[in-house]
């Protein structure tokens, strides 16, 4: 195959090995450290200020260090981790329901679909606990039982109690949590707050990220930004799809620049399209908005029996409903992990049987939860999310049963990064969603808040001192460096191209018709065919954009415009590495689904001979990646066909 | 249903501004109020002219990025409802309206309908925490918490940091932002150890940034998109009264 090279296996070396219990607290005690009053003379760059980027931000200026912190929002607390709504798991095991370290490290690698380091994910597990310690005690105001003690709640791909929670609102609270320890930080004057700023470029000296290229949104200012290590937690890049569950201005630029300066991007193709988002309403739609997963607890999940039944959904009787999810599932049923939960929905769409004006529907029906817990105890429990469906869709669901259908909502591919969450820049760190290292093919419902504040909170600031403690040897540096200035001159004459070409059509327009042919062939289900075409139609669309693009105004000051340019000319090469993965990847695994690859009811099968590597691509500049594989070895949970049935 | 629309336009903070009138043609009733100026933008900017800057992000009502007085009213017509919720079924065919930026003191314009809110930034800073470095907290279920005091504590903490509290307000004050941050902390048990400092830190911070007095008004509330109530800022004055009269810092007052 032409579109790629394989060159060699890549290697963990920070991997620790022995009992896996031990090995993250074996690593910490193995790991350099720096002295409290060298700290302060070290300067450390936090790209983002979402859970994984301002707790990281806040940590590391509590131990000392000096820190700059950026985000494109005009505050840090709007960071996207804000949105997220269902809650976090924990090992605490307050439910006496049998959970522990092992079983959420078991739930999560299995949920995975055994495409993730067990080692990463053990250590996620044992600090899970940690995170809600922490949270409590910053004033995180969690939902509680009458006794005062904690609430929990279940979740997808789980069977015990673990998720804490504070009403839909759970990313909102912990990521204020957060924030207002970093504010405490930048009073105190440790952490250099930027906001309305984003990275364009990374800087790479003598081999090792030492800045980056920033642009003041508000003045246009492009300004190069030194330190003696970056980290970047600048979330994931699910608005390739132009209609995502991310906020619009989420976007791949930060990871896509280091990655074209060196930084390997892992499994760009594992994707998690989730099963509860309101239906698309017509073309002018701009996102999709989540439902939360934790909606399933109580709504069961149907569509009619028979094909293009469209009566009123109360006028469909019982017996002609087909309640999919319990029907194919049993032991799982309405519960069942994001990624089968979704393609369960495309396939009775597919076969005709979706409901709303589109099609692209499947029920989603609380009548029962309403009738045996009644109107009052799911208004305290989902009150919020029943009014925000009703003002997107004019529909009140506790009358009419709630339309769903699955969306792109998460992406579980990032920049590769070892044990040490340190990218193959020696110097680049990446955190939070932004890397790949701990939900393999499919991320289970409450990870995401646990592994951002986990790489944040705990794990970056125990092992980026490691890196640190040999920064006398790095050599000093500043912005007048050759490196330096190449970067920020690339900077500038992208700005400049993208101004001058002056076109027929704008950002958005190429935005959209991208997203349309990723959701198509790159989406919920893929084949050898579709991808082909998507990597064609992918280039052409590209020197389309390059040529008749149109971006008013000027560099000087604030412009929207050109911001969403930069963004999805970034994103059209993300698209093509994707497809790229996805077709070199002949197995189906987790979120990635390929058509050819299925057990013979249909679920993935995946192929352990062939494929339980990572998949980590280098840039090359050729257009043709270099692929680099890195094997995954189970030695606790054992690689089995997973079955919720 | 066609439109027209009546936009503050603003080139930068030292231009003088004006409203500027544009007809939006074929709306659907089942778009939001952004996509509807998405799809002006789109025409403007093939028109050869500026897109309307707007701060908008999650479009789901919860990061607080989008700031827009619509016919006056923070957010819109609909209570609860920020403007990257609102939809365009709660207007008419032939409607006109107004859109423009929060207009406070402490809220500077910056382009067209975006403005600074950094001051809101200032106020947690000054003490909107509570100081708990990472890796010293204790088991959470060692400090229990009445679960009334918790609700009520979630209620004000739902807060996003819009502004729309202080657009609202005739003197721009920014007291139930501040005041929903003290509700939340000071209801806890985590949060009593610097209950006094964190009051008068916090006003301190607000009357410094330029926003306005309380004078109990309450228009705050009404356009608040999440519903913090106004009680809070009565929480706030009885924790400020105590805190200045307890010498707030001063062991066993």
């Amino acid at each position: 195959m032409d579109l790629y090279t394989e060159g060699d296996p890549i290697a963990d070396t920070k991997a620790p090995d022995g009992p896996i219990e031990t090995r993250w607290e074996r690593h910490r005690f193995e790991g350099k450290l720096v002295n409290p009053a060298n700290r302060r003379k070290l300067t450390v760059i936090v790209v983002g200020t979402g859970l994984a980027g301002g707790s990281a931000a806040a940590t590391l200026a509590e131990q000392g260090y000096h820190v700059k912190s950026y985000c494109y929002q005009d505050s840090p607390r709007r960071a996207h981790s804000i949105a997220a709504q269902g809650g976090i798991n924990a090992a605490k095991n307050y439910r006496n329901d049998g959970d522990s370290v092992h079983r959420l490290f078991y739930d999560t690698v299995k949920g995975g679909d055994f495409r993730s380091r067990e080692s990463n994910v053990h250590r996620l597990a044992e600090v899970s606990v940690n995170i809600i310690d922490q949270c409590v005690a910053q004033g995180v105001p969690f939902a509680r039982e009458y006794g005062g003690l904690l609430d929990t709640r279940s979740f997808g791909g789980a069977q015990v109690q673990r998720t804490f929670y504070a009403r839909g609102q759970t990313g909102q609270q912990l990521l204020l949590g957060a924030y207002q320890a970093l504010e405490r930080q930048i009073g105190l004057g440790n952490v250099e707050m930027n906001a309305r700023h984003e990275m364009l470029e990374l800087v790479v000296v003598d081999g090792r990220a030492r800045g980056i290229v920033v642009r003041d949104l508000v003045t246009g200012e492009i300004s190069t930004e030194m330190a003696d290590a970056v980290v970047l937690a600048s979330g994931g890049y699910g608005n390739v799809f132009y209609l995502s569950t991310n906020a619009k201005g989420c976007n791949v630029t930060a990871s896509w620049r280091a990655h074209r300066k060196g930084a390997y991007f892992a499994n760009p193709c594992y994707t998690q399209i989730h099963p509860t988002c309101i239906p698309v309403s017509g073309d002018h739609q701009s996102k999709l908005t989540l439902m939360s997963e934790s909606l399933r607890n109580d709504g069961r999940v149907w569509v009619p029996k028979a094909k293009g039944d469209n009566r009123n959904p109360k006028d469909i009787p019982e017996d002609e409903r087909d309640y999919y999810l319990e029907r194919i599932y049993p032991s799982f049923g309405n519960l069942v992990p994001r990624d089968i939960a979704s393609r369960a929905a495309k396939n009775v769409c597919d076969e005709g049987r979706g409901v709303g004006p589109s099609g692209l529907g499947v029920y989603l029906d609380f009548a029962d939860a309403i009738q045996r817990l009644g109107r009052k105890a799911i208004e305290a429990k989902y009150g919020n999310l029943f009014e925000m469906y009703e003002r997107i869709t004019g529909e009140d669901p506790y009358e009419v049963p709630m339309r769903i259908y699955p969306a792109v909502h998460y992406t579980m591919g990032g920049l590769w990064v070892d044990y040490d969450l340190q990218s193959s820049i020696p110097g680049l760190f990446v955190i939070g969603e932004a890397n790949f290292s701990d939900h393999g093919a499919n991320r289970l419902g409450a990870s995401a808040l646990m592994q951002g504040l986990a790489d944040g909170y705990f794990v970056l600031p125990n092992t980026l001192p490691n890196y640190l403690a040999n920064a006398g040897s790095f050599g000093k540096v500043d912005a007048s460096h050759p490196q330096a200035v190449a970067a920020r001159t690339a900077v500038e004459e992208r700005i400049q191209k993208l101004l001058s070409i002056n076109g027929d059509r704008t950002v958005d327009s190429f935005h959209r018709e991208l997203g349309q042919i990723m959701w198509e062939h790159c989406g919920m289900e893929r084949s050898e065919a579709g991808l082909r075409k998507a990597i064609d139609e992918i280039r052409t669309l590209r020197d389309e954009f390059w040529q008749r693009v149109r971006v008013p105004g000027d560099g000087e000051g604030l412009n929207q415009s050109l911001e969403k340019a930069g963004r999805v000319a970034d994103f059209f090469e993300l698209a093509e590495l994707m497809c790229i993965d996805a077709l070199h990847r002949e197995e189906s695994c987790g979120g990635h689904f390929r058509a050819e690859h299925q057990t013979p009811d249909g679920e993935a099968q995946r192929d352990d001979d062939r494929f339980a590597y990572v998949a980590a691509w280098e840039y090359t500049g050729t257009g043709q990646p270099v692929l680099h594989k890195e094997d995954l070895k189970f030695e606790y949970v054992h690689p089995t066909q997973r079955s919720y049935k | 249903m066609n439109l027209t629309l009546r936009i503050w336009r603003q080139k930068g903070p030292e231009d003088k501004g004006q409203m500027v009138t544009y007809q939006v043609p074929d709306v659907s009733p089942d778009m939001s109020f952004l996509e509807m100026l998405d799809v002006l933008n789109e025409r403007l900017i093939l028109e050869g002219e500026e897109p309307v800057a707007f701060d908008h992000d999650c479009r789901e009502g919860i990061c607080g990025m989008c700031s827009l007085m619509i016919n006056g009213e923070a957010h819109g017509p609909q209570r609860g409802t920020t403007a990257c919720q609102l939809h365009m079924r709660q207007f008419s065919d032939g409607d006109t309206i107004d859109i423009e930026p929060w207009r406070a003191r402490a809220f500077p314009v910056v382009k067209d309908l975006v403005v600074n809110r950094s001051a809101f930034d200032k106020i947690i800073e000054a003490g909107g925490y509570i100081t708990a470095p990472t890796g010293s907290a204790p088991e959470a279920h060692s400090a229990p918490v009445a679960k009334a005091n918790a609700d009520a504590a979630f209620e004000s903490a739902a807060c996003i940091g819009c502004g729309a509290c202080v657009a609202a307000c005739p003197n721009g004050s920014g007291m139930l932002f501040t005041a929903a941050k003290i509700t939340q902390l000071s209801l806890l048990p985590q949060g009593q150890p610097e209950r006094y400092t964190r009051v008068i830190g916090m006003v301190d911070a607000h009357d410094e940034a330029g926003f306005g007095g309380c004078t109990n008004i309450g228009e705050c509330a009404a356009a608040c998109p999440k519903g913090i109530p106004l009680n809070t800022i009565g929480r706030l004055n009885r924790d400020f009264l105590k805190a200045t009269t307890k010498r707030a810092g001063t062991p066993g007052s």
